[in-house]
């Protein structure tokens, strides 16, 4: 792992290290050789691991004062609300935190997009983020229910009804997921249940995410592999570490205002109405980050189709190492990809939106052609482009582009003729 | 660089907002100015107070409140009326207790302890009693409807007769701003339904806005000790991000680097 023994100074120190050699994964951490020309968008993975610890720490204070049971949930979140100290703040710091969580790790998926992060020698890594991912949205999913809200239940409702999609079984699994025949008080502990201990499987996960990251070490802007440790890299410490932090302040300040001052924003106003099975609200709607997979799970007319569209969607960026056929990483190399990604974005920022309005008319041609646009991205564009793209070459290394194939290099030198 | 960083920063934070709104529920609420709005907010005591007066005479006739307790109001934050004041209001109210050591259920004054006292035994009482149509709790109305504040103050007063060709069921009623204009709540409001104890006029609009602010404070009873604590903590974090960024210039500056 490390690229340099490490001795310690002290004769205990070498006893524990020769027998649990936690010292040396301390020095490996600190002395880790990370490219030094990364830029803020790799940030976000302090910024997400901050974002877990927030929410186990804050989840674990509320789940001494909830109470997951259907007739008393509502109830005991109120009374963290109000009776509590500080109740009020640590709800919303890990409500919104959920929020603050997905926005970061969208913003990490797609750095990934646009710098190739996925692709050899770091598909694992990648993978294991798409699993992560994927419990993330099960925890989101199941906390919202929680609160037993009118969204909660009819949200739970709907997700929990997807299952009967699947022919012949489908029933049988709804009931068995339910413990019932309908949403009701044994979903609700079942939900607690597995929201408390998911986050401990992505904290594992997380671990061997930075495991598999420490390999072959970060990938950078440009794109290619550096040599390590050299003057392409700094030690992690301290030159990564304050930058993260100084990153992640920025981030806290922004978390910080919707905690503070909208903290209702990002919610649903039903979800402030006790849950009711007599009574469905007008629309249905799942939090903010689950609507991009929610537009193109409603844009296909059949059920099961829905179902499996919107978990191709999700599954088809674990095979994407392989379907992205380019040896280049970094979009900043090639010209056609780069204008590929950032339509992508906009395509999934539409998604997002049509997700939130009603499934009819416009809304739902819409949700159909963007639908149909993100699986040409993947399935299509992407094997296609690696085979089509002119790049631009490479540079050697990061501290000397040369051919001036290096885009950036003009507007280096003259930041540097500004210093 | 660092300017791209705060672009897709305000970008991200605006769409994060908007999708939530739904675009077949969009007409113009009436607006008024609420004290407890804004980075400083804070309620009017005197609005708290006029509003729970507005809240305990008409509302709470038909409408619960059972999250919020007679302590709660004299408590800082919130209408704060004095400790004698609130336990008198408190045993004004009866609650039935028990059992006690016979067995019996007894009926005593209600204590700072106590939630507010409801006035049905149950939904269904409730449901009886007005028409079918149960009269939601009060706790956290102002939360628990889209528009929030404004929506509240607009249906309080967004009674009319009905469009010409509409025609109304027995006990159902016409208001500009109610999800799909029928209202089983007949107009609660009329002008000096209630004689304020502070002589201020009871216009229908100071009603209304009076019992919308106890509204959004039985609702959110924290509100001002919340923006309070936000002020200094992103105060206090803005420092600290000041701090931190000279400190990552200063030691970026070891090496030949951009950061």
């Amino acid at each position: 792992m490390s690229d340099h023994e490490y001795i310690p100074a002290s004769k205990f120190g070498k006893w524990f290290n020769d027998r649990l050699p936690l010292l040396s994964l301390a020095s490996h951490l600190t002395d880790y050789p990370t490219p030094k020309n990364l830029n803020y968008w790799w940030t976000f993975g302090g910024i997400l691991t901050f974002c877990l610890i927030t929410q186990i720490v804050t989840g674990l204070t509320l789940a001494m004062h909830y109470i997951a049971h259907a007739d008393l949930a509502f109830e005991s979140v109120e009374h963290i609300m109000r009776d509590v100290n500080y109740g009020w703040l640590i709800r919303y710091i890990h409500a919104n935190g959920a929020s603050m969580f997905f926005l970061a790790v969208y913003i990490h998926i797609f750095r990934s997009l646009f710098y190739g992060s996925y692709k050899s020698p770091r598909e694992i890594i990648w993978i294991i983020g798409i699993i992560i991912y994927l419990l993330m949205m099960a925890a989101a999913f199941m906390g919202y229910v929680l609160p037993w809200g009118q969204m909660s239940f009819w949200g739970a409702t709907v997700i929990t009804n997807l299952f009967s999609a699947i022919p012949l079984v489908g029933e049988g699994i709804v009931n068995w997921l339910w413990g019932g025949y309908s949403v009701d008080n044994p979903t609700l502990t079942r939900f607690f249940t597995l929201h408390y201990l998911i986050p401990f499987l992505i904290l594992g996960l997380v671990v061997l995410h930075i495991w598999a990251l420490h390999i072959p070490g970060n990938n950078n802007p440009v794109g290619i592999d550096v040599k390590k440790p050299s003057k392409d890299t700094v030690p992690f410490h301290p030159y990564i570490v304050i930058k993260d932090a100084f990153a992640l302040l920025m981030f806290t300040i922004v978390f910080a205002f919707f905690v503070f001052y909208s903290p209702n924003i990002l919610g649903h106003a039903d979800n402030y109405i006790e849950a009711n099975p007599m009574v469905t609200p007008a629309h249905i709607v799942p939090e903010w980050y689950l609507l991009p997979f929610y537009a193109i799970l409603r844009s296909v007319p059949d059920k099961l189709m829905g179902v499996v569209a919107m978990l191709s969607a999700i599954l088809i960026l674990a095979a994407l190492p392989w379907l992205d056929t380019s040896k280049i990483r970094s979009a900043v190399f090639r010209p056609l990809y780069k204008q590929f990604y950032w339509i992508l974005l906009v395509d999934v920022l539409v998604l997002g939106y049509v997700g939130a309005m009603p499934a009819e008319g416009l809304y739902l041609l819409i949700a159909r052609v963007a639908t149909a646009y993100y699986f040409i991205h993947f399935l299509i564009i992407l094997p296609v482009l690696g085979f089509k793209e002119k790049t631009i070459p490479l540079p050697l290394s990061i501290t000397e582009p040369v051919l001036g194939g290096f885009p950036m290099a003009s507007a280096v030198k003259k930041k540097e003729s500004l210093n | 660089m660092k300017h791209t960083f705060k672009i897709i920063y305000s970008i991200i934070f605006l769409l994060l907002g908007t999708p939530q709104v739904s675009a077949a529920e969009k007409i113009d609420l009436l607006k008024t100015d609420w004290t407890f709005k804004g980075l400083f907010g804070k309620f009017d005591r005197g609005s708290l107070q006029r509003g729970y007066q507005v809240y305990t005479e008409v509302c709470s006739s038909c409408h619960s409140m059972k999250y919020v307790s007679y302590r709660n109001l004299y408590e800082p934050g919130g209408p704060e009326f004095t400790e004698d004041q609130a336990k008198a209001i408190a045993a004004s109210f009866e609650v039935t207790d028990g059992p006690n050591n016979d067995g019996e259920m007894f009926v005593r004054p209600a204590k700072l302890s106590d939630k507010f006292v409801m006035p049905f035994a149950n939904v269904k009482a409730a449901q009886a009693a007005n028409g079918g149509a149960y009269p939601p709790d009060m706790s956290v109305l102002a939360k628990a409807r889209s528009g929030g504040v404004d929506y509240i103050y607009s249906v309080l007063l967004g009674y009319e007769d009905p469009p010409i060709g509409v025609t109304l069921e027995d006990g159902v009623y016409y208001n500009k701003y109610m999800y799909g204009n029928n209202i089983k709540m007949s107009e609660p409001l009329s002008e000096g339904l209630v004689e304020y104890s502070d002589g201020t006029i009871a216009s229908k609009e100071q009603m209304a806005k009076d019992v919308t602010t106890f509204l959004m404070w039985a609702a959110e009873p924290h509100l001002e000790a919340r923006h309070k604590m936000g002020f200094k903590a992103i105060l206090y974090l803005i420092i600290l991000t000041i701090l931190v960024y000279f400190s990552m210039k200063k030691i970026w500056s070891r090496i030949e680097s951009e950061v």
